[in-house]
């Protein structure tokens, strides 16, 4: 009897735990929800934080973009010459970047440079007390410190996927046409035809928004209640990448779901 | 770095960051539908779709004039019920021929209108009269082998 009570405490330890961060993490989002008006009337410090998050972020989503179109024009070039429709290269190059890569590999490559940076950040400012004392000087360090970094992060995420599927296009457009001869026109053209403003790359930029929300919660809280050690920063930091990456593909599946049913 | 510096190169990168999203509306996507004022309806019934799809293009001598815009099956006399929209620009006659035809051998389908001689044309929400169906690859070569078929028999 005892070692049943055990195993079930066993198990259910981590599940109320769990639940228990969860619990907290939606009353963090909030808590900083009504603290963003601080954030958003002085715009200096998410400004700052936009830097941080978003700026510093545009070297690597570039050079990924650029190299990711580059692979899949290589790729798509190779399947669709056996069926003769090499001319399509340009809507597969663009529909797999706008529709799905752009957003998700961006938010994957956003969570570990500026997610894990902002999870850091935020621990050693928890570590080092400087976030007490800010409550000390009678200063709110969520107003001050966690509101910022989520809305830099919010802001930055749609316009870094947005490079990123341009820089993607750019170069499926290098191989596809400058490398392996296809017609230009035929290039951009096809591309126009199949590509829908609204159906795609709206859609697109919208699963940016959602994937920069949760992957700014997910750093700010993972800093916030990190320990206040140098392990508990260590592995708040790889818990915000692992975290922010499944949730990405989670939400993507569940937005791709809504978005491109019955299409 | 300097709070100006940082100003100016987040200015930069939200510039960047619109630049291509613009790039991405202008350069790489089409922009969807007519709008709403500048198109009107019209419908036409054909006893066999194809693989057509709703935003499928709507063409006149090879020049797009409209789209798509909703299909459905009529539950009275079992045939499909396709609605579009046609840039008002255009007016076809009431004797025009809608038909579905396919860009090249594997291409999408797409709607083709002939414009007839009538005087009178074609209003809001009036139908087609004569229109012809997808041409279904399956049909088209179960058609042929039965035709050589029948000319192997004679020959015996």
């Amino acid at each position: 009897m005892n070692d049943f009570v055990n195993l079930i405490s066993r198990f259910g330890q981590p599940l109320t735990n769990s639940l228990i961060k969860l619990g907290f993490a939606c009353r963090f989002l909030i808590a900083i929800l009504r603290h963003s008006a601080t954030a958003l009337l002085r715009p200096r410090l998410t400004i700052r934080e936009v830097w941080f998050a978003g700026v510093l972020s545009v070297l690597i989503i570039a050079v990924s973009g650029l190299f990711v179109g580059m692979v899949l024009a290589l790729q798509g070039y190779d399947t669709l010459q056996r069926f003769g429709a090499s001319s399509s290269l340009g809507i597969l190059v663009a529909l797999s970047l706008v529709r799905e890569l752009g957003p998700v590999v961006a938010g994957l490559l956003f969570a570990s440079r500026a997610g894990s940076a902002i999870t850091a950040e935020i621990g050693l400012m928890k570590t080092t007390e400087q976030l007490s004392a800010m409550e000390m000087m009678a200063v709110n360090p969520i107003a001050r410190v966690v509101a910022p970094r989520f809305w830099g992060g919010v802001i930055s995420m749609p316009l870094l996927a947005a490079m990123f599927s341009a820089m993607g296009i750019f170069g499926g457009y290098l191989i596809g046409v400058q490398l392996l001869g296809l017609d230009e026109g035929s290039f951009w053209s096809q591309m126009q035809g199949s590509v829908d403003f609204r159906l795609d790359v709206m859609n697109g930029v919208i699963k940016s928004i959602f994937f920069g929300f949760a992957v700014s919660l997910i750093a700010v809280f993972e800093g916030y209640d990190a320990p206040p050690t140098a392990e508990g920063i260590s592995s708040a930091t790889t818990r915000t990448v692992v975290t922010s990456a499944l949730v990405i593909l989670a939400l993507d599946f569940i937005l791709t779901a809504f978005m491109f049913r019955g299409v | 770095m300097k709070r100006g510096m940082i100003d100016f190169w987040v200015g930069l990168f939200a510039l960047v960051g619109i630049a291509a999203l613009l790039f991405l509306a202008l350069k790489v996507s089409s922009q969807g539908s007519l709008p709403a004022s500048s198109s009107y309806e019209l419908i036409a019934n054909f006893e066999n779709i194809g693989g057509l799809k709703v935003r499928a293009p709507i063409k006149s001598a090879g020049v797009v004039v409209g789209r798509v815009s909703h299909i459905e099956l009529d539950p009275v006399r079992f045939v499909a019920k396709v609605t579009m929209d046609v840039d008002s620009r255009y007016h076809f006659s009431r004797d025009s021929s809608a038909e579905i035809l396919t860009s090249g051998l594997l291409g999408e389908q797409y709607i083709g209108i002939t414009s007839g001689a009538d005087e009178k044309t074609l209003s809001a929400g009036n139908t087609f009269k004569i229109t012809s169906s997808a041409i279904v690859l399956e049909q088209l070569i179960s058609r042929f082998l039965f035709s050589q078929a029948d000319k192997d028999k004679e020959k015996q």
